[in-house]
This record gives C-alpha cells, sequence and structure tokens, in this order.
C-alpha cells in the first residue's frame, strides 16, 4: 500500500499526515482527525451532509480526495466557534429551529457560511439556490431559509457594532 | 465506500502532467474537479491504477477576451463561469447553462474541461460549445491542435483525446452585435441531469433574418449532438411561428434519446421539441434587443 504526505491547515492548525491516495476528504476529517461533525450521508455526492470549505469555498468532501486538499486550507462545522461561543449560524439556527434530527446541519451551516461571505444580506431565493446540494429531510427547508436570514441579520449587526466600537 | 488503490500525482506544470500521460499511457486518468471521476471511482464502474490530478496546474483557470474569441482555461471552475460577469453580459447561454449544472458545492469543484472531456450525453456545457461553434484546444507532447466542439466527444464517455492529451482550452469566437442564445433544461428535481435539453445561438442580419444558427442537444442521443439540419434550416430565414415549429421537428429528427429512468424515448422527444421552441423564440428575442 503506497502513501502520500499531505500538508493541509484543518480548522487553522496546521496537520501533517500520511494517507493512501483513494482516501477520501470525509473519512480522512472524521477517521484520522476525529472531526466528526461532518456527517456522511448518502455518500454518492447528493445529499450535501459532508460540506466542508476548502480556501472558503464549500463542497462535499466525499467526493474529494484528501489527497487534494495538500497545500489547502480546510473548515469544518468544528472550526465556527470562537473560544467557546457559537458562530452566528449556529446561534441561528438553534434559535430558529434550523433542524429537527440535526444529520444535515453541520453541511447546511457550512454552506450558509460560504454563501454569507459572498452575499452578506442574500433574498430568500437566493438562500434557497444556494442550498439546493443540500438536502434535509426533516425541516422542509423553511426553518432552515429563516435561520440563514436570520444569521445574516446577526452577522451585519455584529459588523456594524464593530465598526462603532473601532470610532 | 472506497475507490480501488491507485497511484495519485498532482503535477504543477504542463509539462509535469503530460509526461506523466506518455509514462502511464493508457493506464492513466486525467482528473481535475474530480466531480464526474470520483464518484465513478466509489462506485468501482471505473479503476485506473495512476491517477494524474492535473487541478493544480498553473495558469489554467482563466476566463479572458480577445478581438476574436472568450477563452476559457480548461481548469476553470463551473462556479467561476456561472459568477463571470463578463460571461453573464456577453454569452448568456454560457451563464444559463453553468448555473444548471448539478448543485453550487459541485459547481465549486467541476471544471469546464472536465464537463466536456468526461463525454458523459447528460453533461450540459458540450452542447453549449456546440452551438457557439467553439473551438476546443488540445496539448499534447507533441504540440497543440484544435478540434471543433461538435466532433470532441464521439460516442458516451469516450472523446478524440489520444493516449497523453489533456483538453488545454476552450475558445468561444466572440458573438457578433445582434445576436442571442439561451440554454434551456428540463429536469425532475434540483441538481439532477436533464430529460431533455437544448442549446441555441443565433445571429441575425440587420433585416432580422437568421445569419447563423447553433443548435446543440443535451441527453437525447448516446453523444452531445449537433442538429446541423436544423441550424440550415434557419438560416436565411425569418423566424415566425411556423418556421420555428417546423425547426423544432427537424430539431426532434435529429435526436436519438434512449428510454430509460429519465422517461421514455417518446416522451423525451415531445419534451425536446416544445423546448426546441421555447429555446429557437427566446434566443431570437435575445438577439433583437439592441
Amino acid at each position: 500500500m503506497s502513501t502520500i504526505k499531505i500538508r493541509t491547515k484543518v480548522n487553522g492548525k496546521d496537520v501533517e499526515a500520511e494517507v493512501e491516495p483513494r482516501t477520501l476528504l470525509v473519512h480522512f476529517l472524521r477517521e484520522e482527525l476525529n472531526l466528526t461533525g461532518t456527517h456522511v450521508g448518502c455518500d454518492t455526492s447528493n445529499c450535501g451532509a459532508c460540506t466542508v470549505l476548502i480556501d472558503g469555498q464549500a463542497v462535499k468532501s466525499c467526493t474529494v480526495l484528501a489527497a487534494q486538499a495538500n497545500g489547502k486550507e480546510i473548515t469544518t462545522i468544528e472550526g465556527l466557534s470562537r473560544n467557546g461561543e457559537l458562530h452566528p449560524l449556529q446561534k441561528a439556527f438553534l434559535e430558529k429551529h434550523g433542524l429537527q434530527c440535526g444529520y444535515c446541519t453541520s453541511g447546511m451551516i457550512l454552506t450558509s457560511f460560504w454563501l454569507l461571505k459572498k452575499n452578506k444580506d442574500p433574498s430568500e431565493e437566493e438562500i434557497r439556490k444556494n442550498l439546493s446540494g443540500n438536502l434535509c429531510r426533516c425541516t422542509g427547508y423553511q426553518s432552515i431559509v429563516e435561520s440563514v436570514k436570520y444569521a445574516a441579520q446577526l452577522m451585519n449587526e455584529k459588523e456594524v457594532e464593530r465598526e462603532m466600537a473601532v470610532r | 465506500m472506497h475507490p480501488s488503490s491507485f497511484e495519485y500525482f498532482a503535477p504543477t506544470k504542463m509539462e509535469e502532467a503530460l509526461e506523466l500521460l506518455s509514462k502511464y499511457g493508457e493506464d492513466a486518468k486525467i482528473m481535475s474537479g474530480g466531480q464526474s471521476l470520483i464518484p465513478l471511482l466509489k462506485l468501482r464502474i471505473a479503476s485506473f491504477p495512476y491517477v494524474i490530478d492535473i487541478s493544480g496546474v498553473q495558469g489554467l483557470n482563466r476566463i479572458t477576451e480577445n478581438k476574436e474569441f472568450l477563452e476559457i482555461g480548461a481548469l476553470t471552475t463551473i462556479s467561476s463561469i456561472a459568477d463571470s460577469e463578463l460571461i453573464k453580459k456577453r454569452y448568456q447561454i454560457l451563464h444559463e447553462a453553468a448555473g444548471q449544472i448539478a448543485d453550487p458545492l459541485i459547481r465549486n469543484r467541476g471544471t469546464i474541461g472536465g464537463n466536456i472531456s468526461h463525454g458523459d450525453p447528460s453533461n450540459d456545457i458540450p452542447a453549449v460549445a456546440i452551438a457557439l461553434k467553439a473551438n476546443l484546444e488540445v496539448i499534447g507532447k507533441e504540440g497543440k491542435r484544435i478540434v471543433e466542439a461538435h466532433s470532441f466527444v464521439t460516442d458516451s464517455f469516450t472523446n478524440v483525446l489520444k493516449v497523453g492529451e489533456i483538453l488545454n482550452k476552450i475558445r468561444i469566437p466572440v458573438a457578433p452585435d445582434n445576436s442571442g442564445g439561451c440554454y434551456i433544461k428540463q429536469k425532475k428535481s434540483a441538481g439532477d441531469f436533464s430529460v431533455a435539453a437544448i442549446a441555441v445561438q443565433l445571429s441575425l442580419h440587420d433585416n432580422d433574418s437568421v445569419k447563423s444558427a447553433g443548435i446543440g442537444l443535451t441527453s437525447v442521443a448516446p453523444k452531445p449532438t449537433r442538429a446541423m439540419k436544423a441550424e440550415r434550416f434557419l438560416e436565411g430565414k425569418k423566424i415566425n411561428d411556423s418556421v420555428v415549429r417546423e425547426a423544432a421537428k427537424i430539431v426532434v429528427s435529429e435526436s436519438d434519446p434512449s428510454t430509460d429512468f429519465y422517461g421514455s424515448s417518446e416522451f423525451k422527444r415531445k419534451v425536446l421539441g416544445k423546448i426546441a421552441e421555447e429555446a429557437i423564440n427566446l434566443s431570437f428575442e435575445r438577439a433583437t434587443v439592441r
């Protein structure tokens, strides 16, 4: 069994590892790094439960080789909170009941994180379009869309606060 | 699911990639975004002793326009194409198609070169490249050659690339004034492949008769198909209801859909006829906006 060496940054921490080339990123994250917040759902690139960020782009980690993460920065759901404080998206999903069983949630939140980075105030249609690669079988999506909207509001308020503090 | 074992290379220069390809020949498989290949490897529908990941090859992810061509590097992601202001403004047909491929997460990794080279008759970019009469630049150790978009995919999952060659660039002739196009994709659910899809690009004379037509079809034959008879039929004509109906009939006669999960061949023909009419009308409408 041949292995290759990869170097990545996962949630801000440098990681060096030997992997088999066929290792999928999702398995590397879950089994090697113990970051089990990233879920394996359909394992066929449909459901988006395994969504993580690679260099800020939301992707399905069941359809990426760990080898392809070499030299890149990975963000998983474990990397969103700061100093024990939940990210506004996490708070919003909690408050607006953006989840029931929770299986799709980490993927939903990471795709939403990517969306809110490129669009601070998305319309309902933009939210639905951008989340079209993430499936939820519980909520009917309504509460997820509300959560993302609320998170956008929280994040924009936070930004205003920061600006005020600087002044 | 895990792919079977393979050796993996990630060259950063085209010369290295070509060297590896010629060294391992038919045992090597090129991967760019991997969004079609990795599922095939996981399902073990395909396996290769060597995977050459070209996604790190420098300089192949740019969108540029000169006087003659819009040039898109083969490694440009579908997301970058869907988000490009230049493409949105001047190549609406490509913008529309890119935004309908799979889902946003897959588009973030999938590339235009992969979408074409994979040779899946349900992939959307080949039909658009056909309608836009694109030239595909292929690179090998002996140099570069140009392949016309309509002859690139030769059968299901088969293309003209010889062992050791890579699709390098997609060159689309700059759209003249008085031209317009669209991509209409009929699908069962978000993110799905199409039941049928059609790409139409028209350019018009000053008197609004059709100067040139490009028509490409997705999912309705064993390979992406150029509706050449319909193109010829439209050229020189003024667009009206009966011309559009007749052209759509010709389009359907040039398709060869099979019965499968997405519907019977008869159903697909009906869908194609309907979207062909819509696409010709919409392209004409767009071409006449001045």
